[in-house]
């Protein structure tokens, strides 16, 4: 387990160290990357400090050490909008995120985990039809236009709900389902393979002769050992999310990172997007480690495998 | 997903109501995807036939946000007009043409990139392989839409950037996929009789080994072309796509939500022909996959 872990370990750094190199290579590809991290208001001597301080003279690859030995402290520069460290303009943004991405995260749970085991449990009848057709329609369905046309529904013909921006519990809602639908829907397909695989097992029809009622055969029975897959899927779960929040904050104007991400690049804030880009994928692949770990812990086969 | 298998299908079926046959029968002939499919192929092809207005320029300001014209008698513009006055229809189906020019040529790259990788990483084996494997597994691992984004602040966005980027990330599935059918093919007996009768790697590879793995290319393919349009278009959304005044469906809706109060059609339209798009390829991916390459159903 431990050597699991230590290789799953290393792993990530080198994904990390190599986002790193493409983020850094881009910065240079485009000629003096003080193009990139100062504005044209710039005097000349913070121009000439900041050659110095990231050794703009020196060899590309003592340039690479300094820029992330930088960035490893939290240090991406300034950010050329709101002229204060781009870290401290990302963290401010966090929380909205992190909100977001658990209301979404709740919902797709909620509506997918429970329509896959229906769809299984109901095989072949009017209900799977629903659960599957859903569905295909997750996968078809573009986010950022699903949130649109739940705007135009229910905020703009309906007026029952409000269209973005923070606020109350109210102001979740939509944003929560837009991101969470393609989640959903991926969980529900593997709910219900998953289901079905189980219910068609001799333990299942064991209890069932025993006369262990409908709804402790479903729900104790099969459905814990069904767990397993979709659980794994959190992981691609958690990639659709990264995506997703970068969409949805954008379609309801939520004050989160991905928001961030995205105006960083029409205001061409470097800095910031450097940030944003190194912490996202930081934290998306310790979530994918974490979700390895747990998945090994409960499966010995990929422990050993 | 087994209950998919039209052999399984048949039997429960029989009894079955009305609308099980009905779905058994989109799954077992692919009539949605081909219509929708041939629809939208007419659409690129003919689009200065089909459009009867220019796509990037209005008649007149006077033309801006007019509804359908089913819906108000003033108007003439069959899926009324944009913010700009341009006809909403005539950008759909120049659309058509970015998102198939786009999503064929990105799936070409990636195939070809993802094929060659595949078949050397599994022809050869040992080191070859391992070092190519860890590589498609970091590109699996790279947040896809925040690289775009970096990207698309270094350089301009254009059409020829978009493609690159897409098949930059649009080639791991085929390595891995044809990776694995390498591995099994080679051990065959009719690969060992070309090598004793001394055919090079790369005759074995190309002439023995590619012809094996065509129908997992293909299946692939198709069930990609879907996400590549959807990806697409997601970076049109954002602005990072095809730059304007090019039509592409992604940046309509961006559009059309800025004026979701007053012209609804803008976005409407233009995100559902996305949808039925990337539904059609879906469909037809699947079909193509439980015909041609069961095997493949626990994979992709």
């Amino acid at each position: 387990m431990v050597r699991f872990i230590g290789r799953r370990v290393i792993y990530s750094l080198v994904v990390l160290l190599t986002t790193s190199f493409i983020v850094f290579g881009l910065s240079r590809a485009a000629g003096d990357p003080r193009n990139l991290f100062l504005t044209e208001y710039t005097t000349k001597e913070t121009w000439d400090a900041w050659g110095r301080e990231y050794n703009l003279d020196k060899p590309l690859v003592i340039q690479y050490v300094v820029w992330l030995g930088k960035a490893l402290r939290g240090d991406f520069g300034h950010s050329l909008r709101d002229h204060i460290n781009a870290l401290d303009v990302i963290m401010q943004r966090v929380p909205a995120t992190l909100q977001l991405a658990g209301a979404s995260f709740i919902a797709a749970i909620f509506i997918g985990v429970p329509l896959g085991v229906m769809s299984a449990v109901k095989r072949g009848t009017f209900w799977d039809y629903v659960g599957r057709t859903l569905a295909l329609f997750g996968q078809a369905l573009p986010p950022y236009w699903l949130g649109v046309m739940l705007i135009l529904l229910f905020a703009v013909s309906l007026d029952v709900l409000p269209s973005g921006r923070k606020g109350g519990i109210d102001h979740y809602i939509l944003p929560a389902l837009t991101l969470g639908w393609g989640a959903a829907s991926g969980l529900l397909r593997l709910t219900r393979s998953a289901m079905l695989e189980v219910l068609d097992s001799e333990y299942i029809k064991f209890a069932r002769s025993k006369g262990v009622t409908a709804s402790l055969v479903v729900w104790k029975h099969a459905f814990r050992n069904a767990l397993i897959a979709p659980l794994t899927y959190s992981t691609l779960l958690l990639a659709g999310y990264l995506t997703g929040t970068v969409v949805t904050e954008t379609v309801f104007s939520w004050p989160g990172v991905g928001r961030l991400a995205v105006t960083a690049v029409f205001n061409n804030d470097f800095p910031v997007l450097t940030g944003v880009v190194l912490i996202g994928t930081a934290v998306y692949l310790a979530v994918n480690l974490l979700t390895d770990v747990i998945y090994a812990l409960m499966d010995p086969r990929i422990r050993f495998g | 997903m087994a209950v998919h298998a039209p052999t399984a299908t048949v039997g429960v079926l029989g009894s079955q109501s009305s609308l099980a046959r009905a779905w058994s029968s989109i799954r077992r002939y692919p009539v949605v995807p081909i219509v929708i499919i041939t629809t939208l192929a007419v659409f690129a092809i003919f689009a200065p036939l089909i459009a009867p207005h220019d796509p990037e320029q209005a008649r007149s300001l006077d033309d801006r946000t007019l509804p359908p014209s089913w819906m108000d008698d003033e108007s003439i513009f069959f899926l009324g007009t944009d913010h700009l006055g341009r006809d909403v229809f005539s950008r759909i189906v120049y659309g058509a043409r970015i998102s198939l020019l786009v999503s064929s040529t990105v799936l070409a790259a990636g195939l070809v990139i993802g094929t060659t990788v595949g078949l050397i990483s599994g022809y050869f084996g040992g080191n070859t392989d391992e070092l190519l494997m860890r590589l498609v597994d970091i590109k699996l691992s790279l947040p896809f839409i925040l690289v775009a984004l970096v990207v698309a602040i270094v350089f301009k966005p254009s059409l020829l950037l978009v493609v690159i980027l897409l098949a930059l990330f649009f080639w791991s599935s085929f390595a891995r996929q044809v990776r694995a059918e390498t591995l099994h093919l080679k051990t065959l007996d009719y690969v060992m009789a070309a090598r004793v009768a001394g055919a090079s790697n790369l005759r074995i590879m190309i002439k023995h080994i590619l012809p094996g793995v065509f129908s997992t290319i293909i299946v692939i393919a198709t069930l990609t072309i879907g996400t590549v349009i959807l990806v697409e278009s997601v970076l049109s959304y954002l602005g990072v796509g095809v730059p304007a005044p090019t039509p592409a469906w992604g940046a309509m809706v961006a559009d059309g939500s800025q004026y979701l109060q007053s012209a609804w059609w803008i976005a409407l339209f233009s995100g559902a022909a996305i949808f039925f798009t990337v539904l059609g390829f879906n469909f037809l991916g699947d079909w193509l996959r439980d015909n041609l390459d069961p095997r493949l159903r626990q994979l992709v």
